[in-house]
């Protein structure tokens, strides 16, 4: 068995990533999506921060981890206030049933 | 087999189990359990790879501020005293095919290209080169995710008000 190295880490993303991706196409729940979107970001942060330990000189890559983070912290705020403003014309957070708008 | 390489499985494990469970639960709360053991193994994670500043924020942040943001959203958009908290899924099938496939792409490329094999520095702590990174080189990215920062909870606020129109 190799030794754990970037190859490791960046499998461990990946995976994280599907996984992610999957709730985000599968769940009905708006609230669960939004937890599938997270997931899918969380992947590419190890992955930013993986190749800023194993490629990158300097902290470029941790620098990127940051921002992510604060990107997704405002994404998560904006989307749930768009959720429970869903939910209180619609009376559900479905997103099948959330359909007005659809031809 | 090293320490480093036992910790890593064993933080790896965690991390995808409770990832697994969030995805694949149907209890909305198990959900939201799932995703905060997943955010602690990614936290790990990031200590794992000697980032500890960005692992103390993905605490603050995500444990302590997305985590705690998403279990409102389930609170006020739940029927907690009915039997809603059930959450369905629709086409399973296409869509395991789907991440299957892209899982199958991933990790063929990530096995078969050849990364560099630099010998990897000790560890040092990056709080303070980071202060000095975000106050020179990165300063006008940092100004301007202040700004959406900013914009972007005063318009979820304005957004969760209740007679929002």
């Amino acid at each position: 068995m190799m030794p754990v190295g970037l190859t490791h880490f960046l499998v461990l993303g990946a995976i994280l990533f599907c996984l992610g991706l999957l709730a985000v196409i599968t769940k009905r729940n708006a609230v669960t999506v939004l937890m599938g979107v997270e997931l899918i970001i969380n992947a590419a942060n190890i992955n930013f921060i993986a190749f800023a330990r194993y490629l990158d000189k300097d902290l470029d890559g941790q620098m990127f981890g940051v921002f992510v983070i604060v990107i997704a912290a405002a994404s998560a705020a904006v989307a749930l206030a768009i959720v429970l403003n869903i939910y209180q014309r619609m009376r559900s957070v479905n997103l099948d049933e959330a359909d007005s708008l659809a031809g | 087999m090293t320490s480093f390489d036992v910790m890593f499985y064993v933080i790896g494990a965690l991390t995808l189990l409770s990832a697994v469970i969030m995805v694949f639960s149907k209890n909305i709360i198990l959900n939201a359990i799932g995703l905060l053991f997943t955010f602690f193994g990614v936290a790990g994670i990031y200590v794992m790879l000697g980032a500890d500043f960005i692992a103390a924020t993905q605490l603050l942040i995500y444990v302590g501020g997305i985590l705690v943001l998403l279990l409102f959203g389930v609170m006020l958009s739940q029927r907690i005293t009915g039997l809603e908290m059930r959450t369905g899924t629709l086409q399973v099938v296409p869509a395991a095919i789907v991440c299957v496939g892209i899982a199958a792409i991933l990790l063929r490329i990530i096995l078969t290209t050849p990364w560099p094999q630099a010998k990897v520095a000790a560890p040092a702590p990056t709080t303070s080169k980071i202060g000095e990174l975000f106050m020179t080189t990165y300063l006008i990215p940092f100004e301007i995710v202040s700004v959406l920062l900013l914009a972007a909870l005063v318009g979820a606020a304005f957004l969760g008000r209740r007679d929002a129109r």
